[in-house]
């Protein structure tokens, strides 16, 4: 990265403007709600996904409140059993689909432009659609459960029968809204992918280009793979359901199992459609405050396609013990040993950019250092779910539970939350309070250990997943996970203040506020002005 | 902006996007082709017309066959097998009957998939005559006798000393074609 050199453009009129608080006095920038209904500039949509992303994370977030607090004791207290179904049902839909995925999309919209020396995304227009559908998908999921007979109530991962003969009248709902999700996504990457091919600035090579880019350029590929099978899983859900057809009716010759295949050849990918980009992020975070150059990029490259192409190979390990044969058993198991090889190599290589770098803990630092030893526990554990037979005891207990939360929570989310803390100063021009962001950083690493760590020891004495009441032996351990859990649902309203602080002013940020960081991004002042790169830098 | 560049990545992507929509539904077929050919998913690909029937019945070894019955409750039948399991030589034809009687009003359609386990066992067990070819119908509280025939095929593994072979009963309307 250190032979780009930049063009100087501060000759350009545009940043000229003085003292810009918000992008608007810009004199082609719509006011009002308009700008925001019919914007098509990368920043503006960059920062609705971002925003509606954080919506959800507080929505999804509320119903994992709502999971943990019944879960405080053993009996039934609180809720009844099918709307605790519809709980833990709808906070995975919410998470992975309302949260993680538009937080990465918000994330790319904002920073691939800035980051390759493009003035926008390619298709403007059509990035404005693939925000806009978002409302309405998440709208129809959350009205489903208002509806008389409740909303999805068959998990996230919706098998049939439980989706198809046992499911509420609302199914319709969750598929309709599942198919208006996967539109967005798909769009989404096919902005990306093109952005990327085609608006990179005279010199960036691929190879040269940084690592976010090339995790979100893979992402998007994975997406345009899969989504469009979770479009048609959905789709036969709805015509079983309501067509008469027998996809997955082994009544007409159809069979259930065959929805699982369909579902995970989607669903393990998409689990590296919610890491990839976490990749990226961390790939930028920690050269900086290592400051040292990234150790291995062309391994980091080679490791994300790799992970890539070997995630279209694993998805029968989310159903060892559907009665696959030994052969299938087998080569599931191996196949997903051989992904931890580039996953490791891609955390020896953060390792060996920090070794003898001269470390700063900033917060964005700091969330990217817990990522790296919290994922890697997520990734440990993966290994062991990997081993046929040590699955037989723990699918479907809370051992994966605590697995899927530190990939996603402590990997995904916190990575999420590293990048909203390392670019803040770029989106708002001020600097955000690190006080109250190392706050948000120490109270959510103690309480998200006491949350999901606790979750191991229960799967492990065999506590199923899914249930609104145990037996008595699990009592004390989900009393501790439960408080962890309140824990770092509160630490979250810190990371809000955060935010809206520095959205409202504070110390004034200079172009680069990162003393290490390196990359296109820092050089357009902050906040970055509404139009960026109108001419393209020259990237050598 | 709009460079004919981007237009035709644009095309090939969303073109791709369709593919794979469509990939998700050929899925469906690809699946019962891929059990079919390897014989996995214990699903019986009845192999009626028997080119081994000549076969002599190996006497040195015996293979329990186990029956077992489900009912879909839509279904207000009762249906049972008349022996539990039964001992058999490979080689060695056999009747067995399965009682089903309509407990309701009303005529009603049902149809029995079968599903045998060990599901690579599954190709060693030939039916020459099944309830199962056809759906079936009972008359308002009727009672009737679904015979099954079959043997199995000598050349079945060694490992496997028993198979069973369970039908599930599910309400079929009576316009319905079946399917299978």
């Amino acid at each position: 990265m250190s032979e780009i050199e930049l063009k100087d453009n501060a000759d350009q009129p545009i940043l000229d403007v003085p003292a810009i608080k918000t992008f608007t006095d810009h004199h082609s920038a719509p006011h009002g709600y308009k700008r925001w209904l019919f914007s098509t500039n990368h920043k503006d949509i960059g920062s609705l996904y971002l925003w509606f992303s954080l919506t959800m994370f507080f929505i999804g977030g509320a119903m994992a409140m709502i999971i943990r607090a019944e879960l405080f004791q053993p009996g039934l207290q609180l809720i009844e059993p099918n709307f605790f179904n519809q709980m833990t049902t709808s906070h995975g839909l919410i998470m992975v689909f309302g949260a993680v995925m538009p937080a990465f999309v918000g994330l790319a919209n904002w920073m691939l432009p800035l980051m390759i020396g493009a003035p926008d995304m390619a298709l403007p227009r059509m990035n404005n659609w693939s925000f806009w559908i978002l409302p309405f998908a998440f709208s129809l999921l959350l009205l489903s459960l208002f509806t008389e007979g409740g909303g999805p109530n068959f998990g996230w991962t919706f098998y049939p029968p439980l989706s198809t003969q046992f499911s509420p009248d609302s199914t319709a709902m969750f598929v309709f809204s599942v198919h208006l999700m996967g539109i967005s996504s798909i769009m989404g990457a096919i902005n990306v992918i093109v952005t990327i091919l085609n608006m990179r600035a005279p010199g960036m090579t691929l190879m040269k280009m940084p690592m976010f880019v090339w995790t979100w350029l893979i992402t998007a590929f994975l997406l345009i793979a899969v989504m469009p099978v979770l479009a048609g899983a959905v789709t036969m859900i709805l015509t079983d359901k309501y067509f008469g057809t027998s996809f997955f009716d082994a009544a007409g010759g159809g069979d259930p199992v065959l929805f699982q295949h369909i579902f995970w050849f989607f669903g393990h990918p998409e689990v590296y459609i919610m890491i990839l980009p976490s990749f990226g992020i961390i790939s930028a975070i920690i050269p900086t405050f290592a400051r040292k150059q990234l150790f291995g990029y062309h391994s980091m490259v080679y490791a994300t396609a790799s992970i890539a192409i070997l995630s279209f190979t694993v998805w029968a390990h989310h159903m060892f013990t559907v009665g696959l044969p030994l052969a299938a058993e087998l080569f599931f198991m191996y196949c997903t040993m051989l992904i931890s090889v580039p996953t490791g190599v891609k955390i020896f290589n953060w390792v060996s950019t920090l070794w003898r770098g001269s470390i700063t803990f900033e917060v964005p630092m700091l969330f990217s250092l817990a990522f790296i030893v919290l994922f890697t526990i997520g990734g440990f554990s993966g290994l062991m779910l990997a081993i046929t037979p040590a699955d037989f005891q723990y699918h479907d207990t809370y051992f994966v539970v605590a697995h899927f939360h530190y990939v996603l929570v402590t990997g995904a989310v916190f990575s999420i939350m590293a990048a909203a803390y390392y670019w803040l100063p770029k989106w708002t021009g001020y600097m955000f309070n690190e006080n109250l962001g190392k706050w948000h950083f120490w109270c959510s690493l103690i309480s998200v250990n006491i949350l999901f760590f606790p979750m191991h020891f229960l799967g492990l004495a065999g506590m199923p997943r899914r249930i609104p009441d145990y037996a008595l032996q699990f009592a004390d351990i989900n009393k501790i996970v439960s408080i962890g859990g309140f824990m770092f649902g509160l630490s979250q309203l810190i990371f809000v203040a955060v935010v809206i602080m520095a959205v409202r002013g504070g110390k004034k940020a200079p172009a680069k506020p990162w003393e290490g960081a390196e990359g296109l991004e820092w050089t357009v002042p902050s906040p970055a002005p509404y139009h960026t790169f109108d001419t393209p830098p020259e990237v050598k | 902006m709009t460079t004919p560049k981007i237009k035709k990545h644009l095309r090939i992507l969303l073109f791709s996007a369709a593919g794979m929509f469509g990939f998700g539904f050929a899925l469906v077929p690809l699946y019962d082709v891929f059990c079919d050919i390897t014989g996995l998913n214990g699903k019986d690909y009845s192999r009626t017309e028997s080119s081994t029937l000549t076969s002599t019945v190996d006497e040195s070894r015996t293979v329990k066959v186990e029956f077992v019955t489900y009912l879909n409750k839509q279904l207000p039948w009762q249906f049972k097998p008349e022996i539990k399991s039964i001992e058999l030589h490979p080689g060695e034809r056999y009747q067995v009957s399965f009682v089903a009687s309509n407990q309701s009003d009303q005529d009603t359609f049902g149809r029995a998939v079968p599903s045998i386990s060990p599901g690579y066992g599954a190709q060693y067990l030939v039916k020459t005559e099944c309830f199962c070819f056809q759906e079936q119908m009972l008359a308002a509280n009727e009672e009737a006798m679904m015979p099954l025939i079959f043997y199995i095929d000598p050349n079945i593994p060694a490992d496997i000393s028993t198979l069973t072979l369970a039908y599930t009963l599910f309400k079929n309307e009576p316009t319905e074609v079946a399917m299978r």
